[in-house]
């Protein structure tokens, strides 16, 4: 039995405890860090699951969803936005995303476990959940296929990640394929269930679900970017041409998608401000309470900077890279919570121009909602360090995905495939021509 | 090939003269045609006002959806703001101190010679298309088979709140005590279903603001006052196409007063329908 053990641990890139033990003192201490902070956290929540959320949180009847929506929308969202770019190269056979896949399978499971984690202490009887999601479901109700399609998505991909690890391309392709579908399928939903609500016109239409959906795209390019590079800076070994073409193409793909999410904000802006339902939150962005979290976190730091450091960074220089990235996360972050929060600050009878809704709600984290987000991405941070060290950064094995005619070039470490006739050395000149 | 060139500059004028008889009938005929068409229009403009004015959205409602159809016609003007029906409410439905199901919002004006305030209690609605029935995601709340009341199964409740977003009403809060979304259920559970026929805060009302009964019953207060043609009938966010149950009217004026004879001694029987 144990040879079969070390057999399956070498094939699937095992480094086990032992790396735990060879990191370096500053490793440690920051993997402990991220475990206080997922075990704090853990304990703020559970404190006031006993002592009841209404006493701790604070959302309102108004306001009914706070921080810790806003967060769980975060991690779903880069979850699946990892899925999205991570398939262009092992499900749609796009061979510079493939070195990229491991990794980013991985943390899409893991900022998915972290979404449940937040989502865990929000829904009030999250017991009676899973016992009346399936003996008393509602078809047509968003938030039910949210769930239904999240779990579905959730065990795809972890099939997925089992059959790369165990090196079943096929296999893991199809499920790859089938975790992209059902994935995407929950993600537009999560856009509609705010989408879907016609009595708060500033979430109606079908703007959500599409917005979400290339949001999710950017996000996880992003995330890619930001965890390769950390991963980098970690294990200077898992860099190789390979590797470095795969975060040039990520690169100019996030470029791509955050300036579509610019083109989505500016008519968001523009079109909501000449609807009656829309301008007061709209203003509230521009000028408002939310000036601060619009202007210098989601433009700012979400969009425009990192735009211009990507586009600076020419995708190869790595640190700048991981800059853009790490303030682009937290950039994403607030985007997530202009999302949710500015939604309900309109109250629904302000129409109605009645002393008691003349003013906007507001809205502010209590210690214990931030202790709870902090528990997901307390989990997140934790996971992705031990992950760097047990599964030996995400490296692909020499000898995978080289389909039939290709080999991989000595040069580069690409997949290169040889016309009729051509020695390697020939292709390897062809290939690296316009490189 | 070409078509040739009019230079109107140099044409002579014709002269009123060279009309005849004949082409002048048919301008006439023309402009006739025109303006009967604007009249007809008109008239039709007219005819669909009156079927606005039922606050059924003018479509022409054949029969009401539920028997006994629970609505409930709010009388703005006669509202004093005594707060009586939410005492009232509170204490029969065990509503938490800070809550409410029911809640009366008022609606200042500045600069005005008549009108300088106005109190309009609001409750759920009942809607016929729910949004917060579509949203829930375990069928905990639902809409009545035979009354069309929007009610709560309490146990399937998973507290995700969907629903609270969902209403565009303001009538759902989370309480603690239950566990699950609480909301009015036109107090079915404490008073209709033990055979009472008005709700909490209806019975309570001294002025008559709220009148509870039953749309599908055409000797029903409810039936008549949502059915007059006098006075205009509205609900609240009609944009939103929920279709309420909640509607209102000024309530004020002599012709419903004519139709409410039988409702001037409300006080004195309050549970007279």
């Amino acid at each position: 039995m144990p040879g079969r053990i070390v057999a399956i641990s070498k094939k699937w890139g095992f480094h086990g405890i032992e790396a735990f033990k060879n990191s370096s003192p500053l490793y440690k201490m920051t993997m402990g860090m991220f475990a206080i902070l997922t075990l704090a956290g853990l304990s703020v929540g559970l404190h006031g699951m006993f002592v009841g959320y209404h006493n701790v949180y604070g959302v309102t009847r108004e306001i009914a969803w706070g921080l810790l929506i806003s967060t769980y929308i975060f991690c779903v969202v880069t979850s699946t936005g990892l899925c999205i770019i991570s398939s262009i190269g092992h499900v749609f056979g796009g061979e510079a995303f493939m070195p990229i896949t491991k990794r980013a399978v991985f943390m899409s499971i893991m900022f998915m476990f972290g979404g449940f984690c937040i989502i865990f202490f929000d829904v009030e009887n999250p017991f009676r959940m899973a016992i009346w999601n399936v003996l008393s479901p509602n078809f047509v109700s968003n938030m039910w296929w949210m769930g239904t399609l999240y779990g579905l998505y959730l065990v795809f991909m972890i099939i997925e990640y089992y059959f790369l690890l165990d090196q079943n391309h096929t296999l893991s392709r199809l499920m790859g394929f089938f975790g992209l579908v059902v994935g995407i399928a929950a993600h537009s939903n999560l856009g509609a269930i705010f989408g879907m609500l016609h009595g708060r016109p500033f979430w109606y239409g079908p703007y959500l679900p599409i917005y979400f959906i290339f949001s999710a795209g950017m996000s996880g390019g992003c995330a890619i970017l930001f965890f390769t590079t950390l991963g980098w800076k970690i294990n200077s070994n898992i860099m190789n041409q390979r590797m470095e073409r795969a975060i040039k193409a990520v690169t100019q793909i996030t470029i791509f998608l955050i300036s579509v999410i610019i083109f989505f904000t500016i008519w968001k802006i523009i079109t909501g401000m000449v609807s009656d339902g829309k301008n007061l939150i709209i203003m509230s962005f521009l000028t408002g309470n939310y000036a601060i979290n619009f202007w210098v976190f989601e433009v700012f730091l979400g969009m425009i900077l990192p735009l211009y450091l990507l586009v600076r960074s020419r995708g190869n220089n790595f640190n700048l890279i991981l800059w853009a990235t790490g303030l682009m996360m937290i950039g994403i972050f607030f985007m997530r919570y202009d999302i949710v929060i500015p939604g309900q600050i309109e109250s629904v009878y302000h129409s109605l121009g009645v002393v008691e809704a003349a003013d906007m709600l507001t809205y502010t984290p209590s210690f214990h909602e931030i202790m709870v987000s902090l528990f997901g991405i307390g989990f997140i941070g934790l996971t992705y360090f031990a992950g760097e060290k047990v599964f030996n950064g995400h490296q692909l094995e020499k000898n995978e995905i080289v389909p039939d005619g290709g080999y991989i070039c000595p040069g580069c470490g690409a997949i290169h495939f040889k016309a009729e006739g051509e020695t390697e050395e020939d292709a390897m000149k062809r290939h690296h021509r316009i490189w | 090939m070409k078509f040739p060139i009019i230079n109107f500059n140099t044409m002579k004028n014709d002269g009123t003269s060279s009309v005849t008889p004949r082409e002048r009938r048919k301008f006439l005929k023309l402009g006739f045609v025109i303006a009967g068409v604007f009249a007809g229009g008109k008239i039709l403009t007219l005819t669909s006002i009156t079927a606005t004015a039922q606050a059924s959205g003018g479509n022409g409602i054949k029969k009401y959806p539920y028997n006994p159809h629970y609505s409930m016609v709010i009388r703005q003007s006669l509202c004093i703001d005594c707060e009586k029906c939410v005492e009232s409410c509170n204490k029969t439905n065990d509503v938490p101190g800070n809550e409410y199901r029911t809640r009366i919002l008022t609606k200042k004006y500045t600069g005005t010679l008549d009108k300088q305030i106005e109190f309009i209690p609001v409750l759920c609605n009942h809607c016929n298309d729910a949004p917060c029935v579509r949203a829930c995601p375990t069928r905990a709340t639902f809409k009545d088979s035979m009354t069309g009341i929007v009610r709560m199964e309490s146990k399937k409740c998973i507290g995700c709140k969907i629903c609270v977003l969902a209403c565009p009403y303001d009538a759902r809060y989370f309480n603690a005590k239950r566990g699950a979304i609480d909301k009015c259920d036109f107090c079915w559970e404490k008073r209709l279903s033990h055979g009472k026929t008005q709700t909490a805060c209806s019975a309570a009302c001294p002025t008559g603001a709220r009148t509870f009964g039953n749309l599908t019953d055409p000797d029903n207060i409810v039936y008549k006052l949502v059915h007059q043609l006098e006075e205009q009938v509205w609900v609240l966010r009609p944009a939103d196409d929920t279709k309420p149950n909640i509607f209102y009217m000024k309530g004020n004026m002599r012709s419903v007063d004519n139709i409410l004879k039988e409702q001037n001694f409300k006080l004195s029987h309050p549970d007279k329908v």
